[in-house]
């Protein structure tokens, strides 16, 4: 996908996903889920046999069940006291990827005198944050490492406030289910309320010292070394808490809603 | 149907056999589409023979297999432990019989006139694959979730390691099964036997 393979610093070859997610954009949501429809189907097994074994609209079904499946048995297996590893300064993956579902001139510009964080749902103060306001919170950093669903893993360092700090501040409702993003690229995602709770999830702020790049998702990026990227989401303009389950840009599209790691 | 004549293959292991090669199928198929998204080597694999369409639906399909995959080998381990089977079927295993037996089928005379018996070069082969997909599934739960089970990352040599284990054992994997199948198709006589039972 569209991933500048500086780990490896092998290069690319081009990806037919990365034409995929291109494509995507221009897509409209009941457009991508019959999508979806072509994409999760035996593909190969139909191919290999010269026929198609299976219905493939039940076969999808099935495999988005063991998909739900999957987020319980992670919600089951999650830890909220296990903590991802830390790595030295010296072990942190220079440049960075940049990884999005378009390119990296595509990236939002989010206007910094304008920007409001937007609160919403279970929480008693929905007052809009103002930068320099969450700026003033209590900062802490880490040096985690990201693991993309595609297999890649980088190490990086975020800063920013702890996130169930900011949520006991806002005065969510810690027995809702769900903590649900929106972001400034019409990217969307949503989280489980304990890994929310998790010590090492921060709403952050800066990367590697500096403030957060446009490219890496200024002016915040919810940071989870707990969970796979695309459930990192950038460019956060709403949070909200709740009950009601909200999905995702991808999880919409059939990756695994849990992505925990 | 010959009453008269044993059953080689008890029925639990005709099963287990056969749903193990659809899990293991599938696996290797939607694993290759996997792999194409950040391929760890120089190479890729042709999109074709993959399953899945795209990466999520790969997922999909990999995460759906992988339950088939190890509660099918854990109720053939049971069985296969409960019934006693495991240490007759597969035990003893000299290392001078798999020598002899290797010498034997390079030359091309490696016996098979007793078929309820496996000759030292199966045995050693059908254990070597049983270790290897313990292997493969140990790798696999660390590059699933490698903060949870953080003793198998360490044991694996870290995340970006575990998918290097995770892929060499699907390439051992792979080279089994073209062997396994080749001597099956000299030996038809135990394919059937394995569907039968006898
Ligand atoms: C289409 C593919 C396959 C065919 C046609 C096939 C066929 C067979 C046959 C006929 C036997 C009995 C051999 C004998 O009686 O001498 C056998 C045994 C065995 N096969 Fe396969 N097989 C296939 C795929 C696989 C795969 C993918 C695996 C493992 C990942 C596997 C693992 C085994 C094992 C472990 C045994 C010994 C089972 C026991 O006795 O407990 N096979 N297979």
């Amino acid at each position: 996908m569209k991933k500048r393979n500086a780990i490896s610093g092998r290069i690319q070859l081009l990806d037919k996903d990365a034409i995929v997610k291109d494509a995507f954009k221009a897509m409209p949501a009941s457009a991508r889920r019959l999508f979806l429809g072509r994409a999760a189907t035996l593909g190969g097994l139909s191919m290999l046999t010269g026929c198609t074994v299976v219905d493939e609209e039940s076969a999808e079904k099935l495999l988005m069940k063991v998909s739900r499946f999957n987020d319980k048995v992670q919600g089951w297996l999650f830890d909220p006291n296990k903590l991802a590893p830390t790595y030295p300064e010296s072990m942190i993956t220079r440049p960075f990827p940049f990884n999005a579902f378009y390119g990296e001139d595509e990236v939002p510009e989010v206007d910094t005198a304008d920007y409001k964080l937007a609160i919403g749902g279970m929480v008693s103060d929905k007052h809009a944050w103002a930068l320099d306001e969450l700026y003033k919170l209590p900062q802490t950093s880490q040096i985690t490492r990201h693991i993309c669903v595609e297999g890649w893993s980088a190490v990086g360092k975020w800063g920013g406030v702890t996130f169930s700090t900011f949520l006991k501040r806002i005065g969510a409702d810690m027995s809702a289910k769900y903590v649900s993003f929106k972001c400034a690229d019409d990217y969307y995602t949503s989280i489980d309320m304990p890994t929310a709770l998790h010590p090492q999830t921060l709403l952050t702020f800066t990367y590697d010292g500096q403030t957060l790049p446009a490219k890496y998702g200024f002016p915040m990026k919810l940071r989870m070394p707990t969970k796979l990227g695309y459930k990192n989401p950038k460019h956060i303009t709403e949070i909200v808490v709740g009950n009601a389950y909200t999905g995702g840009y991808w999880e919409d599209q059939g990756y695994n809603w849990f992505g925990g790691s | 149907m010959t009453p008269n004549v044993a059953t080689v293959h008890p029925g639990w292991l005709r099963i287990t056999h056969w749903l193990n090669v659809i899990a293991v199928v599938i696996l290797i198929l939607s694993g290759w589409r996997i792999y194409n998204a950040s391929p760890i080597f120089a190479f890729r694999i042709p999109d074709s023979v993959t399953l899945g369409g795209w990466l999520g639906g790969a997922l999909l399909w990999h995460f759906a297999a992988m339950w088939l995959l190890v509660v099918n080998g854990v109720i053939y381990m049971a069985f296969n432990f409960a019934t006693g089977r495991f240490g007759r079927k597969f035990f003893p295993l000299r290392p001078r019989e798999v020598i002899g037996d290797m010498v034997a089928a390079l030359k091309g005379k490696l016996a098979h006139d007793d078929l309820t018996h496996y000759n030292a070069l199966q045995k050693l082969a059908y254990l070597f694959v049983i270790v290897d997909v313990a292997v493969i599934v140990l790798s696999g739960l660390v590059v699933w979730k490698s903060v949870q089970f953080s003793w198998l990352r360490v044991l694996m040599g870290g995340f970006d390691n575990a998918r290097i284990v995770h892929f060499f054992g699907m390439a051992a994997l792979v080279a089994f099964i073209v062997v396994h199948v080749i001597m099956v198709a000299l030996v038809p006589k135990t394919f059937v036997m394995m569907v039968r039972g006898k």
